[in-house]
């Protein structure tokens, strides 16, 4: 079974994350980034299939020079081979820009059995990203995995939901996000470290997609980021002082605060 | 101000990494993080640590016998090792110990010395974590001066029946197999010295536990007791002749401490320095002091000054032409830092500083070991002394 993961570079979450004054867009030169651990999941759920069977995870990104990065952290936990989409004319691209040069990468790449994606970025969370995908690509689309089981010809995952867990079974290929209730990602390995310097890397340019860079980057895209202002910075927390009444006053808080 | 720089990042120490070593080291990183940090205090403090488990999520990553080829290993550069070395002992040096004695001592020694079939049995499920070793040459009386050992392996029949007691030996009572030391023939010197591999399931062996230390208490230390121990004449290392062969080892594990020690120094720099700007007396920042500045200043020349030596002597091992006197030139300044380091940091923590809430007493405390194993500083400076000189003084 080949499959195809969609991974993305995005700044490190641990770190003072900021959009660009010039554009408006994420900021992913400043600060330090890393494969977004979302799709950590998914590389890890590709690894796990493949090494039950047969066949290749190739994983993909569409992204800057630094997102390399990500490619090699997926390399090092032991996909086989990694697909580069870079090109100046990307920046700033939307969901829907970025889901069309997604979806030319993978045709390029071949017909794999399954794309597998992780659940939403930790940057932009907006979880479109593969619904867009699975359309572009006319295949079934299974989203927000926590379970998934490939059986002969068919792919089935259960998406947990807060009144009922559903068990949704598509044919193959097709494409399933997952959450990140599916598995435990593993670290890389030393020998994964080694292994990843030896994996093939190819490095696409939208011409080699036969895409057009009017149809993607930031004039292209459906909405745009108008304006930004940093988060106020935290208040002083609010100190109770117990007389007696200790218990009540928290309470009061917390359901002020529609804790309880 | 201008953004605070760690001692490191003051040293350009990335710019000296290739882009693999940068990558061991955040592999090593986040298992600290995720299966060190948030259990070290504790185990510390019960004087336990769960190494079976631990020993297997290190082996995952591969950290067990990661410098040496074949068997499941990962075959990774010396200096790799090196700052692996030193990143798991800035979570703790028992933890650290616990990879030194596996990879370094045991796991080298059947690696460098064993017959094929001692290789197959052992190396694989010791690369993964599964087996356990330890490396036993101390006795009680014979500490710096092994080659005294009393340890004896006598001849009965194809056999070898061996008798004695080893002392201090890390991972004893946990290990499944125990590489030891014993002399062979007394009319022969330490020249009788060979080496065995004794499963500890063999009859006449026991590793009861040393209790009651005051130092790597997240490390098991024990006492080797080989009363009448019977192995097939396979069981011998068939290569290792003489002291050379033990001591080749113990440059293997020295060669880690160099960057190991340094691990547990820069946790408690980095400690010290957050503390420091955090801490607020006589209205301001201790930081802010001249006197703690000085301090901080002092400590980071020591801790980059002794990781250039590291990665001087690692470049140097790599290149295979690293003498054992170098080894005991890294050893012998980076622990002693190392030391004087934590012992620094402790002050600056105030009352704080001998508390288990933070890891500096307990690297310092640990530290203490580190300066005694592997050839305590006295017998680094002898063999150092010996190399200017050409005059042994071993012996006064
Ligand atoms: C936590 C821990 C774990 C250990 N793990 C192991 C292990 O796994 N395997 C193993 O085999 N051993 C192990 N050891 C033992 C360690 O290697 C010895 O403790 C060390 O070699 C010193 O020996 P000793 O304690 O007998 O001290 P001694 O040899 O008695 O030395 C006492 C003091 O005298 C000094 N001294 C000795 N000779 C001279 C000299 N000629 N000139 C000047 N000063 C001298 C020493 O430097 C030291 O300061 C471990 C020790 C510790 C504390």
């Amino acid at each position: 079974m080949n499959i195809v993961v969609c991974v993305k570079y995005v700044p490190d979450a641990q770190s003072d994350r900021t959009f660009n004054e010039s554009d408006n867009t994420t900021d992913r030169v400043g600060v330090d980034g890393l494969l977004s651990e979302l799709d950590e999941y998914a590389v890890e759920e590709a690894l796990k299939l493949v090494e039950a069977g047969e066949g290749e995870v190739t994983v993909v990104t569409v992204g800057p020079d630094q997102a390399a990065d990500a490619l090699k952290k997926a390399l090092q936990m032991g996909a086989d081979k990694a697909v580069h989409v870079k090109d100046d004319a990307i920046h700033g691209s939307d969901a829907v820009a970025t889901s069309l040069v997604l979806a030319e990468a993978i045709k390029k790449i071949g017909s794999p059995d399954l794309v597998i994606t992780g659940m939403a970025s930790t940057d932009g969370t907006m979880s479109v990203v593969p619904a867009m995908l699975a359309e572009r690509l006319g295949l079934p689309q299974v989203t927000f995995a926590s379970e998934l089981s490939i059986d002969g010809s068919t792919v089935t995952i259960r998406r947990d939901g807060d009144a009922a867990s559903e068990t949704i079974v598509a044919t193959l290929p097709a494409l399933v996000s997952v959450t990140d209730q599916i598995n435990e990602p593993r670290f890389p390995s030393f020998k994964g470290i080694m292994a990843a310097k030896k994996k093939p890397v190819e490095e696409w340019a939208l011409a080699d997609l036969g895409v057009d860079a009017s149809q993607v980057g930031l004039e292209a895209a459906w909405s745009k980021v108008e304006s930004f202002t940093k988060r106020p910075p935290r208040e002083q927390g609010q100190i109770v002082t117990d007389d007696g009444d200790g218990g009540t006053k928290l309470a009061e808080f917390l359901y002020a605060q529609k804790f309880v | 101000m201008s953004p605070a720089q760690s001692p490191f990042e003051l040293f350009g120490i990335d710019a000296l990494l290739t882009e693999e070593e940068r990558d061991i080291r955040s592999a090593v990183k986040t298992v600290v993080d995720s299966q060190i940090r948030p259990h070290i205090a504790q185990w510390y403090e019960s004087g336990e640590l769960p190494a079976r488990e631990l020993a297997k999520e290190l082996g995952k990553v591969g950290l067990l016998g990661m410098h040496l080829e074949g068997y499941g290993c990962a075959g990774t550069s010396s200096t790799a090792y090196g700052i692996a070395c030193l990143e798991l002992e800035a979570g703790d040096s028992g933890v650290r110990s616990l990879v030194s004695v596996q990879g370094s001592l045991a796991m080298f020694a059947i690696h460098h010395f064993g017959s094929d079939e001692q290789k197959d049995a052992w190396l694989p499920r010791m690369a993964t974590g599964e087996a356990i070793g330890c490396f036993g040459l101390t006795e009680p009386d014979f500490g710096s001066n092994p080659a005294g050992m009393r340890t004896r392996a006598r001849r009965d029949g194809d056999d070898w029946v061996l008798d004695g007691t080893k002392m201090w030996i890390t991972n004893g009572s946990i290990a499944d197999v125990a590489v030891v030391w014993a002399n062979t023939d007394e009319e022969e010197g330490s020249r009788g010295i060979r080496g065995f591999v004794v499963p500890t399931s063999t009859p006449g062996f026991s590793a009861p536990k040393i209790t009651g230390k005051m130092s790597l208490r997240a490390s098991v230390t024990s006492e080797l007791v080989l009363d009448g121990v019977r192995l097939p004449a396979s069981a011998m290392l068939p290569t290792a002749r003489g002291l050379g062969g033990p001591l080749s080892c113990l440059t293997e594990a020295r060669f880690g401490i160099i960057f190991g020690a340094l691990g547990a120094a820069r946790d408690c720099l980095e400690t010290a320095i957050s503390y420091a700007g955090a801490r607020q007396v006589f209205d301001r920042p201790i930081a802010g002091f001249q006197l703690t500045q000085a301090k901080l200043a002092d400590m980071s020349l020591e801790l980059g000054k002794g990781m250039l030596l590291a990665l001087h002597l690692g470049r140097a091992k790599d290149e295979g032409r690293l003498q054992p006197e170098q080894v005991s030139l890294g050893k012998l300044n980076n622990v002693r830092e190392s030391i004087a380091i934590a012992r620094e940091c402790r002050t600056i923590l105030g009352a704080n500083g001998i508390s288990g809430e933070y890891p500096v007493m307990r690297h310092a405390a640990n530290l203490e070991s580190v300066l005694t194993y592997e050839g305590t500083s006295e017998v680094h400076q002898l063999v150092i002394g010996q190399a200017l000189t050409g005059v042994s003084a071993f012996r006064g």
